[in-house]
């Protein structure tokens, strides 16, 4: 049986704790078919947090998501009530459908839009008929936003905060069974 | 075997366990930070890292010339969301999703 030791003081300094989250899932879909998913309004507001992404595919171009009317009232009706645009950002880098980066912010709470943009990647490879989907989130500067979408708040109820996990897990079983987690479609 | 097994397979190790654990508490690390905390070679820090990594429980991305390990949340995410919630949540939704599991497999 391996022993598990305590931790001890090593002499060399230690390193600043990563302001990256890496997320992966494998997904039995074609590279377009997920491309879409990320990038396409009717997709992404079918999934995860919903609301209509925008983007505007050229390094430069603006990236939004605006809120849908469900989403509004239910954030009205739990106390925070929301702006249309709720995310928002600027393409960095496309490469379709394989590769996607995006200054990412979120204007859901002020607190957090005061942190400013981070930068999101998604990277799409094609593998033996699927694919692995990984989510690249940089998070320096903005702790308040890491715990979000690290799903630190899912026990607050509301489904709003099983963070990035939940977002890839829903997104495969739609991509995958053409239904999400909460049985919409 | 399936991506449930190996994750299960993956989790079904104290030391395994542990490291998942080290890099819940702090994301991005080395191998050399990962072997210091644990009485074991590093050959054998590494099979438990690869363990993890066929399980998708451990993503590892280049930084400059270091490799650092990520922890992937997302199967143990995929685990509860078809295993644990299909116990607990006795709602009609999940009965659905179920029954639509069960014909997928079948």
């Amino acid at each position: 049986m391996t022993t598990v030791t305590q931790p001890t003081a090593i002499a060399t300094e230690p390193a600043p704790a990563s302001t990256v989250q890496v997320y992966r899932v494998y997904i039995k879909a074609g590279a377009q078919a997920i491309w879409d998913a990320i990038t396409r309004p009717e997709w992404t507001n079918r999934y995860g947090y919903t609301g209509f992404a925008e983007y505007d595919l050229r390094p430069g171009g603006a990236y939004r998501v605006r809120a849908n009317e469900e989403f509004k009232a239910a954030a009205a009706a739990g106390g925070f009530p929301c702006p249309d645009i709720v995310v928002d950002g600027e393409v960095v880098e496309v490469d379709p459908p394989r590769r996607l980066v995006t200054t990412w912010r979120l204007l859901m709470d002020p607190g957090m839009a005061a942190e400013g943009f981070t930068r999101v990647t998604y990277d799409i490879k094609e593998l033996d008929g699927f694919c692995s989907l990984t989510v690249t989130h940089d998070l320096a500067g903005a702790p308040r936003l890491a715990l979000l979408v690290s799903g630190a708040f899912e026990d607050m109820g509301g489904g709003g905060g099983g963070g990035h996990a939940w977002v890839l897990s829903d997104l495969k079983s739609l991509l995958e069974t053409g239904t999400t987690l909460a049985g919409a479609g | 075997m399936s991506d449930d097994d190996l994750v299960f397979k993956a989790l079904a190790d104290p030391t395994r366990r542990h490291l998942l654990d080290r890099l819940f508490v702090r994301d991005g690390r080395t191998l050399t930070e990962l072997e210091s905390e644990l009485t074991m070679t590093r050959f054998g820090v590494m099979k438990h890292l690869r363990v993890l990594e066929e399980a998708g429980l451990v993503v590892t991305r280049k930084s400059g010339r270091e490799k650092l390990h990520f922890l992937n949340p997302v199967p143990i995410r995929l685990l509860h969301d078809r295993w644990i919630d299909k116990y607990t949540e006795r709602h009609v939704s999940a009965l659905v999703d179920l029954k639509k599991e069960l014909e997928e497999t079948s």
